[in-house]
This record gives C-alpha cells, sequence and structure tokens, in this order.
C-alpha cells in the first residue's frame, strides 16, 4: 500500500458492506482475491486452522454457491428475502507493510439481519486483510468475531 | 385452533388415540400440554445422551447441561468415576456450577452460603454447623448431597443417562443398535474420540420430533437441498469428470441424488424408536480415499477388518430420542428441547484418535456446511419445519400421513425391527410406537 492513501483503505471497507447490504453480490465476491477468504470462527479466540469447525469458513467457490442459491426460486428459506444493514465504526488501520503491499483493519461494527417481521442483531469486530493484486485491493482474508459466536443462534442467511 | 382439550395428563386413551398405525395426529407437534408430558415421561424414561468422555478428562473436569429440564453436571471424580449428577444445591436449590464447562478443583461450592460438596457430590462443609446441633438436619434430605440421576452408562466414551430412578437397562433400551458408535469409534486406529471444541448451536423454532424424523427422511434431500446442492452441482457440472473436487463439492453432491438412490440406500429398525439409514450405501460413500489413514486402520485393524469398519457407510442413526450419529463423517447432533416450538440443536465435530489431521478437517468442514446456523442446507430444514409448526398449528386436516410402504406385518408383536427400503416411513412409525408406550407407561387407561 502506498503511503498516504489511508482513506482509500477506509473506504474500501464501507464498499464492501455497502455492497452486501445493497446486495449487488457479483461486485461483492469480485473483491476477494482469487483465494479469498471468508471466516467468522465458532470460538471467541479460536486460533487458525481447520481443526475446528467455524460459523463461516468460505472460499471464492462456496461464496459462488451461496450467491447463487440466494437467486434460486428454490432457495425456500428465502421465500421472504432477508435483508441486512451493516453500521460502521471507523475502520483502524492495524498494520500496513508498504513492501508486501498488504493491509490489515479493524471495524467494529453492527449487523442486522431482517425476515419477514424479526430483526436479529449481531455485534463484532471485522478484519480485512487487503492485498494488491492485478493493479487493485482485494480482500485476502475477511475475518469476523462475531460478539455472541458461542451463542445459540437463529438463522444468519447473509453475510455479516 | 381446534387442538384437543381432552386434557392428556389424566387420560393414557386419549394420548393413544394420537398415533395411528399409519398417521398421527397433528397435536403430537403443537400441543403444549403434550410437551410438558414428552419430558416428564418419554425423555426422563430413556436414555439420553449427556456428553463425551472427552470432555472430563480429569478429576473436577466437569460440563453442565439442561435434560428434561434438569439441569445436570457430569463430573469426573477423584476416584476417576465419571458421574452425572442434579446441578442443585440440597440446601436452596440453587446451581451449585454456574459455568458451562471447568475444573472445580477439589469441591464444589454452592455461591449463596458455602456448603461444599465432595466429588462424589456428598456434602462435605457447612459453615456454622454448630446451628444444626439438635435439629433432625442430618437425617434431613438436605443432608445428602447432590442427587444423582437415574443411571449412567459410559459406552465407547458416549455418557448417556436415565434421569428415573427404575427403567430399562441401557444394554435393553439401545440393544443392537449400539453398532452405530462402535462403527463410529472403530473408525478410529486407537478405537478412541474425543471432541474436537466447540459444538455448533443452531435454534430451531420448531418441535423437536420433526428434527429427529428428519434426520431419517430421506424423501426430502432432493427437494428441499435442490437450491444449495443443487447449485453446488450447477456450478461443478462443466468441469471435467476427472477433475479433482473440492471437498465442499464432494459433500454437497450426494444431497441431490435421485430418489431411487435414497431408496436402495435400505433402513434399519430396531426397538425403542432407534433406525439409521444407509445400510448398503449412503452420500458418504464416495469421499475419495485418505491413503495414509487407510494404512494405519490396515495396521491396527488388519485387513479385513479394516475394510469392514470402513465399508459401513450409515447416514444418520437415530438414538432416539436425544442424539443422531453420523459415523461416517464424525458428527454427532444433540437434541435439547425447550419448549413445544422450540428446540436447540447441537453438532459436534469428532475426533478420531491416532487418525490423520485430514480426517477431523473433512468432519469440520461437513459440520459446519451442514449443520451450522449459517447453513444453506440447515435453512432450508429449518424452514421446512417451521413452515410445519405453523400450518399444524391450524386448522384443517388433523392427522399426518406416515402411510408410505406401511404394512399390517409391522403391527406383530417383533414384527417392526428389520431391514426395509430407504423411503419408507417406518423409523417414524417405529419412533411414534416408543412414543406412545413411554407416554402411557404406568398410567391408568
Amino acid at each position: 500500500m502506498q503511503a498516504g492513501d489511508d482513506r482509500t483503505l477506509i473506504e474500501f471497507v464501507y464498499h464492501e458492506a455497502r455492497l452486501i447490504d445493497e446486495k449487488r453480490f457479483d461486485e461483492w465476491h469480485d473483491l476477494f482475491a482469487d483465494d479469498g477468504r471468508y471466516w467468522m470462527p465458532l470460538t471467541r479466540g479460536q486460533p487458525e486452522g481447520a481443526g475446528h469447525t467455524s460459523l463461516f469458513d468460505e472460499d471464492k467457490l462456496l461464496l459462488r454457491i451461496r450467491i447463487e442459491r440466494l437467486r434460486n426460486p428454490k432457495s425456500y428459506s428465502q421465500a421472504y428475502p432477508s435483508s441486512c444493514q451493516h453500521i460502521l465504526q471507523t475502520p483502524g488501520i492495524e498494520s500496513r507493510d508498504a513492501e508486501s503491499g498488504t493491509a490489515v483493519l479493524r471495524t467494529p461494527f453492527m449487523y442486522l439481519e431482517y425476515q419477514q417481521d424479526r430483526q436479529e442483531v449481531y455485534g463484532g469486530v471485522a478484519w480485512h486483510h487487503l492485498k494488491h493484486s492485478g493493479g487493485r485491493i482485494v480482500i485476502a482474508l475477511k475475518k469476523i468475531e462475531l460478539l455472541n459466536c458461542e451463542a445459540a443462534l437463529p438463522s444468519i442467511q447473509l453475510f455479516p | 385452533m381446534v387442538s384437543s382439550a381432552a386434557g392428556y395428563r389424566h387420560s393414557a386413551a386419549a394420548i393413544r388415540a394420537l398415533v395411528r398405525d399409519d398417521a398421527v395426529h397433528r397435536d403430537v407437534y403443537v400441543n403444549p400440554e403434550l410437551f410438558d408430558l414428552e419430558m416428564e415421561r418419554l425423555w426422563r424414561s430413556a436414555w439420553t445422551y449427556a456428553g463425551h468422555e472427552s470432555q472430563v478428562p480429569n478429576a473436577g473436569d466437569f460440563i453442565t447441561v439442561d435434560i428434561a429440564r434438569q439441569p445436570l453436571l457430569m463430573l469426573r471424580g477423584s476416584d476417576g468415576t465419571l458421574r452425572v449428577l442434579l446441578n442443585r444445591c440440597a440446601h436452596k436449590g440453587a446451581k451449585v456450577v454456574g459455568a458451562g464447562s471447568g475444573n472445580c478443583g477439589r469441591v464444589l461450592r454452592c455461591s449463596y452460603h458455602g456448603w461444599t460438596y465432595a466429588l462424589d457430590g456428598s456434602l462435605r462443609t457447612v459453615p456454622l454447623k454448630s446451628g444444626y446441633a439438635g435439629t433432625q438436619f442430618a437425617e434431613s434430605e438436605a443432608a445428602k448431597g447432590l442427587w444423582p440421576v437415574g443411571g449412567v452408562a459410559v459406552y465407547r466414551g458416549f455418557v448417556f443417562v436415565r434421569l428415573n430412578r427404575t427403567g430399562m437397562s441401557f444394554e435393553e433400551y439401545f440393544g443392537e443398535s449400539l453398532s452405530s458408535i462402535d462403527n463410529l469409534a472403530d473408525r478410529s486406529p486407537l478405537g478412541r474420540l474425543e471432541v474436537a471444541g466447540a459444538p455448533l448451536r443452531y435454534m430451531h423454532n420448531s418441535n423437536w420430533k420433526m428434527f429427529v424424523e428428519n434426520l431419517n427422511d430421506t424423501m426430502h434431500p432432493m427437494v428441499a437441498h435442490e437450491s444449495s446442492a443443487g447449485t453446488a452441482r450447477q456450478l461443478w457440472k462443466d468441469q471435467p469428470p476427472d477433475a479433482p473436487k473440492p471437498m465442499v463439492i464432494e459433500q454437497f453432491l450426494p444431497f441431490v441424488s435421485n430418489y431411487e438412490f435414497f431408496d436402495k440406500m435400505g433402513i434399519k429398525i430396531y426397538d425403542n424408536g432407534h433406525s439409521y439409514t444407509g445400510v448398503n450405501f449412503s452420500i458418504h460413500s464416495s469421499y475419495s480415499a485418505i491413503p495414509e489413514y487407510a494404512a494405519q486402520m490396515e495396521a491396527a485393524y488388519g485387513a479385513e477388518r479394516a475394510r469392514a469398519i470402513l465399508g459401513e457407510s450409515r447416514h444418520n442413526t437415530v438414538y432416539y430420542p436425544s442424539v443422531t450419529v453420523k459415523g461416517a463423517i464424525q458428527t454427532i447432533r444433540v437434541v435439547r428441547p425447550i419448549a413445544v416450538d422450540r428446540t436447540l440443536i447441537e453438532s459436534f465435530t469428532l475426533r478420531l484418535a491416532g487418525a490423520p489431521a485430514a480426517l477431523l478437517e473433512r468432519s469440520a468442514t461437513y459440520n459446519r456446511v451442514i449443520n451450522a446456523p449459517t447453513s444453506v442446507v440447515g435453512h432450508d430444514d429449518l424452514y421446512c419445519y417451521r413452515a410445519m409448526q405453523e400450518g399444524l398449528d391450524s386448522d384443517g386436516n388433523e392427522w399426518i400421513s406416515l402411510h408410505r410402504n406401511y404394512s399390517d406385518a409391522e403391527k406383530a408383536e417383533g414384527g417392526l425391527p428389520g431391514i426395509y427400503n430407504g423411503t419408507s416411513e417406518v423409523p417414524m412409525r417405529g419412533q411414534f410406537r416408543a412414543w406412545v408406550a413411554a407416554m402411557t407407561a404406568g398410567t391408568d387407561a
């Protein structure tokens, strides 16, 4: 990342949330690096690694399956389509490495998911691990630390 | 609402009338009184799953769990014995242990008046004991300490309890159905399982029986899961046949197998509501081999026995009513009814002790993709349960058809256990036969 482009990084995080909320899922999917990952651990402080299950641990293929499914008229759980809204605190730039072109941003958030007269409220911290690829910024990893990740949860159908 | 106001508590006849040989009355899913009676009669007389012994390896280790509205404490004693006690202080009834898991040290101590208990549940000390001099305290219920549950059985590491003091023995209750737990544990080269981390906890706003029935319902995957597994198939269809399948594709695709596949899979029925799908093969049969693991199994068991263990590919085994086991992918789903229309499903990933990490990764992936509150498979299942819950709680036909492949031969004494075609509704009929027996046992006609 170039020096002085803090605003670009912060705007990227805002933009990423907005694409989800506006259901512009193809554009959102395109923000991820080819080996990008969308991860929501099941426990607080869960270490890296596939030996513990998670709430989300999606590569681009799994994200694509989710996106295409949402458009499938036989997605019965979407008979009433879900909607969501992210409310973000200003992202903080936790680290940045000009040489490798990477940056890590930390963003406390609230996430609302609504479906058929019911609204669920979630909160937590999102970590965006960004890198440069093909002349643009892409997501290497979006890690979502959900405050109530260990709770008995109802269906979460979109993307915190 | 036309739910029966018959007053089920005092009428075994009214309960019997809910279950026909080939149909069941909708009240069993929507009537709160029946739910109360299920907790008191069915769940307390059944052997239900409490936990796994790997969760409490050392003296003082505990987990807490609620079964049929009873707060329980599963605890490893100083003598190494695993006990399950009512988590309820003998003094004023406060829960003695507040945490979900941990180590309590050498004693349990109530947070209110400091009564302490040894790890076997016996009352050890009461502060200012002189205050009880000259009273009947020593002979009272309070002096007896923490009550044990009626029965505890540890089978291949799985801990089951019977809350009632008397009833069927563990062996009689499960019988030959325990072979599914054997097959799961045998898949470890060391014959041992460990719970791998925290469970996925998915709250269902539907009756517990809908979930349990669904585990052996092979007529729904190709319909309910077409949007998820069918989408995966669609996205994969242009790949050459020999392209290596990503793990999730390998796990998704069999869900949209055709009716013939599920029918030929076969179902095995046991007494007391237990059953499993996948007698001949299952949706787990075609996973890619892990050569290092196969070699370990051969070394541990010999070629023939290893082949027999891994050749079993049971789909879902229902240990009625509280837990379902998936040996071929090493996950279990624990059923915790909360209200007539509220059920917590906890899905655990198991590690095969001594096996390569790739197996645990496969189990953890499957558990996430299929059983998480974020699962696109789970979303559509729960949608269907909820749709039934709301539909059944309305006027209309009061009877739910269980006619598929019914035959009068099932009615004969001992006529139910056996092997059936995979799309039969015989598992549900077997569950309701066990349900009626437990719900009317010991009551007047």
